[in-house]
């Protein structure tokens, strides 16, 4: 059967009984999702879908990158990401388009020529199932790229702790583009807030290894270009044994176990010099 | 040095060494198993942090290359075994390469030092131009 001939007796196939059709579609869906979509919500998507797919035969033959099927493509695309943000897993986004091949699935008494056309329009569904598939790792993709930079974000806020005294709380791994970021956002911290006392607390970062240490160095050596001087703390036991075996000596840099001895120590050192000239008792 | 290159058991994962982010995941590869295997807290944090020095070695002097690591079992003893491998240039002085602040990049000169101080066992086979392996494994008390 030739292609056009074998469209032609899809769209008869699937406008012939489209009521029924959609609403057996929308079943098959609706108990793979398990009620996580509003059975309102499912059936104006498939039904469009439907509607859609209906009219892409109807106009260009089987070919789904077709300019017949842009509608079709468009609405599969918008499906895809709103599953994929929903948090439907591939399995299921998937399965609301291939469950489009049960309901034409051809019965014992169907003729050869319409066996034939289910083959064909069942490629042609699985074609937009893989193109669902793409659209959907795609989203998850964008969402995964957004996520880390909102962490980058997120992870790096400066603090100000007290009159003079900013703080820096790292959380997770330190990597050269981290440390660039947590440098310039202290350095800029204590010119807005007129501070000359920076804690650096590290309790949240996993492991300190040479590489850390050095970044950490670094910024604290900028700090003190600027006449600030910094404290780090967050100083575990692990960590602090860890340090002491792979040999990084801070040098003259305070250092404390917790945030709140190392606010204790600058407000100590910030109050000697507000006191002395004041001459409080 | 151990003489002894760690052998891992059968079920061993390899992760490959190409970037940033495959040191980062390395190093998680290699705290679960040491959690696995109940290494104390500070014997953990030894660990991953010599694992991370020298996947960052293998990937910033190594060019990049691969971790295989698993869990050992030798008299009765449980531990964790990790062997970075690269086919870079190779160390042409070891006893150099492995003097505390010495560098031939722009670190402090601990990671590889340091990393053998960390670790119970430390194998290292360097070749000029053959690349370098590098082998620790740190045992469960």
């Amino acid at each position: 059967m030739p292609e056009q001939d074998t469209c032609t007796r899809l769209v008869e196939l699937l406008t012939a009984e489209q009521e029924s059709l959609g609403a057996a579609w929308v079943e098959a869906v609706s108990r793979t999702l398990r009620g996580r979509i509003s059975l309102a919500e499912l059936d104006r998507e498939l039904r469009e879908l439907y509607a859609a797919l209906v009219e892409g035969l109807r106009g260009g033959g089987l070919d789904w990158r077709g300019d017949a099927f842009g509608e079709v493509r468009a609405l599969l695309a918008e499906l895809s990401r709103t599953r994929a943000r929903q948090g439907f897993t591939p399995t299921e986004t998937a399965t609301s388009v291939l469950a489009g091949k049960d309901v034409l699935a051809p019965s014992e008494d169907t003729s050869a020529g319409d066996v034939r056309a289910y083959l064909h329009l069942s490629k042609l569904i699985d074609a937009l199932g893989l193109f669902t598939l793409e659209v959907y790792a795609k989203t998850r993709e964008e969402i995964i790229s957004a996520q880390a930079e909102q962490l980058m974000e997120l992870s790096t806020p400066v603090v100000k702790l007290w009159e003079g005294v900013v703080a820096v709380p790292l959380v997770g791994t330190l990597d050269s583009a981290r440390t660039q970021v947590v440098m310039e956002k202290l350095l800029q911290a204590l010119v807005d807030t007129g501070s000359d006392q920076a804690i650096i607390d590290i309790t949240g970062v996993p492991a300190v290894d040479t590489e850390v240490a050095q970044h950490l160095l670094k910024t604290v050596v900028a700090a003190r270009l600027m006449g600030a001087e910094c404290i780090i703390s967050g100083i575990r036991p692990q960590i602090a044994q860890t340090i002491v075996a792979l040999g990084i000596q801070f040098g003259d840099i305070v250092t404390k176990s917790s945030l709140a001895d190392a606010l204790k120590h600058a407000l100590r050192r910030g109050d000697a010099a507000v006191v002395r000239p004041g001459g409080r008792a | 040095m151990s003489g002894l290159a760690p052998v891992p058991d059968a079920e061993h994962e390899s992760v490959p060494i190409g970037s940033n982010d495959d040191v980062v995941r390395a190093r998680q590869l290699v705290r679960a198993l040491a959690q696995q295997c109940k290494l104390s807290l500070v014997d953990q944090t030894k660990l991953v942090t010599a694992a991370s020095e020298l996947a960052r070695n293998t990937l910033v002097y190594g060019g990049g290359g691969v971790m295989r690591v698993g869990l050992v079992h030798r008299d009765g003893r449980v531990g964790v075994t990790a062997v970075f491998e690269d086919s870079g240039p190779g160390i042409p002085d070891v006893d150099q390469a492995l003097t505390d602040g010495w560098t031939s990049g722009g670190g402090l000169g601990l990671g590889l030092s340091g990393a053998r101080r960390l670790v119970d066992d430390f194998t290292l086979q360097t070749e000029v131009g053959g690349g370098t392996q590098v082998a620790i494994t740190k045992w469960a008390r």
